[in-house]
């Protein structure tokens, strides 16, 4: 097994400046909480640069330019305004569960993350139950949504906190069989496991080749997690104002839109690690080492095999993003009835002849299905 | 046996006048069950300015600037039936040449009137996308707006006899080469739009109004003929020139909110043949080729003629409305735009009616959405084509 232990390399170093091994691993512990919290901030502000370049390239704009090279600075622009503006909660708001909805969504969104792996050693904590975690905390955010829009005392809100609650409730089954799935073939809910097993042969491994149908499924049902076009019914903007967010502004309003675009990092790096394998690369590169002779345990070979890894994972989480963001500006909106019925009746069965058939090959071709 | 009560108390929503899909200023107060709506009452006069009161008492040369603040995205018809009126009732003729200038224009009103209701009804569906699109060909009509008459929207163009300048050089080749570039364009929103199975899946069937019900509640224009009936005032009254043009009055047997697409869609294609026909026939052709002619022949040539003045005289600022009332009417792009005027000898009209299509036309709006989702309020509302302006005048 190769890979960067970054923990156990630090607290070697500590332990050896003089240390106690307690106090190395406490000052160990907020640093990747510290880092992922700045991470998946970054990722979502380029989703938002990119929803505007990618908008503005598809409508013929040119969109933001002149705060920085390529207008990159908009991001921290828009969050400086968010940051220093005026909280202004509605006169017969409910003052707690107006600032707890946000906050839930936030929360439930960045909790995610801690098993989303970037490469061996490199996440958070390897749980065993690591899907399960995923879908089980972000299926808190429509609490929070449902909270806002409860707490708004305005009927608007009311309405989108009450489709997104629909929503979510009817596309987190399809989602989850869809992952079922792939931990039945890949006999572990980690996260780890499941990139690890479709490394062998590169590109031929991913689970998308053996799961095609899964791969839609769950590629239809996280955008509708993620409330994007064309399922954007809690916030659509010419039926309910912006659903849930009505009434909100400045800070909590931030946490609603940071938290959507880091739900959607959050989807693009779930779909890479299900079913593009990861942070393996197209092909395997740890054969590649073997053939020009570089011993896996070189620093500087597992360095640049941990690079590759994230960039190779990054580049599939904004290849989803990317394809997200033209899809919200090429499709219009399904009704909600419309957008129910694809859930019920076609994802879930669907969804369930993909976990039986995944079941059947398994036992038919354990080789190839994971037996 | 009993049984949960789970039916909720029903909810009132007020939508406007300030909602992002309203169009401008209407107000809806939609009664909802869950997503369904029950009931549905529009309540207007936010954008009310005493239009017809305005107009008696001012000259029909003073009144002109207003009237382009009805519809003020077709802006060329409500100008034509501003003038058409008092035409008719003192029989001033209308120079050939003048005529053709007055039916291009009044085409590519259309066709930027269309173009607008496309981006706007898709956009009330979910697309935002194509609303920029139309925008860009939206653009260059309002430029050659701009060319011929000094102004992009409120053009102020027509006038009692004629228009109020010739078209000005080079005009013609510009308005011949944004037609050729037009219609392909329009196959270009065809293929993004009309085929999309989200679109068609919330278009197809929805707001359907049958041929006797169209008729009885008095709608007209595309909301007329989208539901199976071939009216078109154009051939109906033959007014201007249009008899002397090729083209066929386009409608839609279905009905629905995709009929009314399609019979949109449709007419800018035909709108835009129109414009290139009276381009081609059009007395004298363009103004660099009727100002040669009329230097090489001569004061007296024919060139000098009726025919080919853009004016038949110049509208005096005293011109009297003579004495009578009638109810003319042209085929705006909403539908039909009427005004019953009462002269009496005056130069203030003494009574100035204005039937504008979309009010009529939103009448029937109440009878469709009920029963229908939230989300077909705003597709049933942008299938009708609204303006505000001309709703409250």
């Amino acid at each position: 097994m190769g890979g960067i232990d970054l923990q156990r390399s630090l607290v070697e170093v500590l332990t050896g400046a003089g240390l106690s091994s307690g106090a190395a691993k406490a000052i160990w512990m907020p640093l990747p909480m510290i880092l992922i919290v700045l991470v998946v901030t970054v990722g979502a502000l380029v989703c938002t640069w990119l929803e505007r370049k990618i908008s503005a390239a598809a409508q013929q704009r040119i969109g933001p330019e002149y705060a920085g090279p390529f207008g990159i600075l908009i991001p921290v622009a828009d969050v400086a305004k968010l940051v220093i503006k005026q909280g202004t909660p509605p006169a017969k708001s409910d003052p707690l569960l107006y600032t707890l909805g946000p906050a839930i969504v936030f929360i439930s969104v960045f909790l995610c993350f801690l098993v989303v792996p970037f490469g061996q050693n490199l996440l958070i904590s390897n749980i065993g139950t690591g899907i399960f975690f995923v879908i089980a905390i972000s299926s808190i955010a429509p609490i929070g949504l449902l909270m806002a829009g409860y707490a708004s005392n305005n009927k608007y809100s009311l309405l989108g906190g009450l489709r997104a609650a629909a929503q979510s409730i009817s596309y987190e089954i399809p989602l989850a069989l869809a992952a079922l799935a792939i931990a039945m073939m890949s006999n572990s809910l980690s996260t780890i496991d499941i990139v690890s097993q479709q490394a062998d042969y590169g590109l031929l491994s991913w689970n998308i080749l053996r799961q095609p149908i899964g791969f839609v499924i769950f590629v239809i049902a996280a955008l509708a997690e993620c409330e994007r076009l064309p399922f954007d019914l809690p916030e659509a903007e010419e039926e309910l104002v912006a659903g849930y967010q009505t009434e909100y502004t400045g800070m909590r309003f931030a946490l609603f839109y940071g938290g959507s675009y880091a739900n959607l990092v959050l989807a693009g790096m779930l779909v890479s690690i299900l079913y593009l394998g990861g942070w393996e690369l197209p092909f395997p590169i740890d054969q590649v080492g073997d053939m020009l002779g570089i011993a896996p345990s070189t620093a500087w070979w597992q360095i640049i095999t941990a690079m590759l890894g994230i960039t190779a994972i990054l580049l599939k989480t904004y290849f989803f993003v990317f394809t997200a963001i033209l899809l919200r500006w090429s499709v219009p909106r399904v009704r909600i009835d419309q957008l129910l019925d694809l859930g019920w009746k076609f994802l879930l069965p669907i969804g369930l002849f993909n976990l039986l058939l995944t079941a059947a090959l398994k036992l038919a071709l354990p080789s190839w299905f994971g037996g | 046996m009993v049984m949960i009560e789970t039916k909720a108390e029903r909810m009132v929503i007020n939508m406007g006048p300030h909602h992002p899909s309203m169009h401008g200023v209407l107000r809806l107060i939609v009664t909802l069950d869950g997503e369904n709506v029950v009931d549905c009452e529009p309540v207007l006069g936010y954008l009310h300015r005493s239009m017809e009161k305005i107009a008696e008492n001012r000259t029909i040369i003073q009144y002109l600037p207003y009237v382009t603040r009805w519809d003020y995205l077709a802006t060329m018809f409500t100008e034509a039936i501003t003038v058409n009126a008092p035409e008719k009732l003192a029989n001033v003729p209308v120079p050939r040449r003048a005529s053709y200038i007055r039916m291009i224009m009044l085409e590519l009103s259309r066709i930027a009137s269309h173009l607008l209701w496309l981006g706007t009804f898709v956009a009330d569906i979910g697309a935002q996308t194509p609303f920029f699109y139309v925008f860009r060909e939206r653009e260059m009509i309002y430029d050659l707006f701009e060319a011929a008459t000094g102004m992009r929207m409120m053009h102020n163009y027509f006038r009692i006899g004629g228009v109020a300048a010739d078209l000005p050089y080079g005009w013609v080749d510009k308005c011949e080469d944004f037609c050729h570039y037009f219609l392909p364009m329009v196959d270009e929103y065809e293929r993004l739009v009309t085929n999309n199975p989200i679109f068609r899946r919330r278009v197809e069937g929805l707001g359907t109004i049958g041929r006797e019900e169209a008729i009885n509640w008095g709608l007209s224009g595309p909301m007329l003929r989208g539901s199976g009936i071939k009216w078109d005032l154009r051939k109906v009254d033959h007014y201007e020139l249009y008899d002397e043009l090729d083209w066929d009055v386009q409608w839609d047997t279905g009905g629905d909110c995709l009929a009314r697409y399609f019979v949109r869609v449709r007419e800018m294609r035909e709108s835009t043949k129109m414009v290139l026909q009276c381009l081609k026939q059009m007395p004298g052709g363009s103004y660099e080729n009727l100002e040669a002619q009329r230097m090489q022949a001569g004061p007296k040539s024919e060139w000098n003629s009726m025919d080919y003045q853009f004016i038949s005289k110049k509208p005096s600022p005293t011109f009297k409305v003579p004495s009578g009332e009638h109810y003319v009417r042209v085929e705006a792009p909403k539908g039909e735009l009427g005004v019953y005027l009462i002269g009496e000898d005056n130069v203030f009209p003494w009574r100035w009616k204005i039937r504008p299509p979309g009010f009529i036309n939103l009448q029937v709006l109440p009878q469709l959405v009920r029963g229908m989702k939230i989300a077909d309020i705003m597709a049933i509302l942008g299938s009708v084509d609204i303006i505000m302006g001309e709703v409250d005048r």
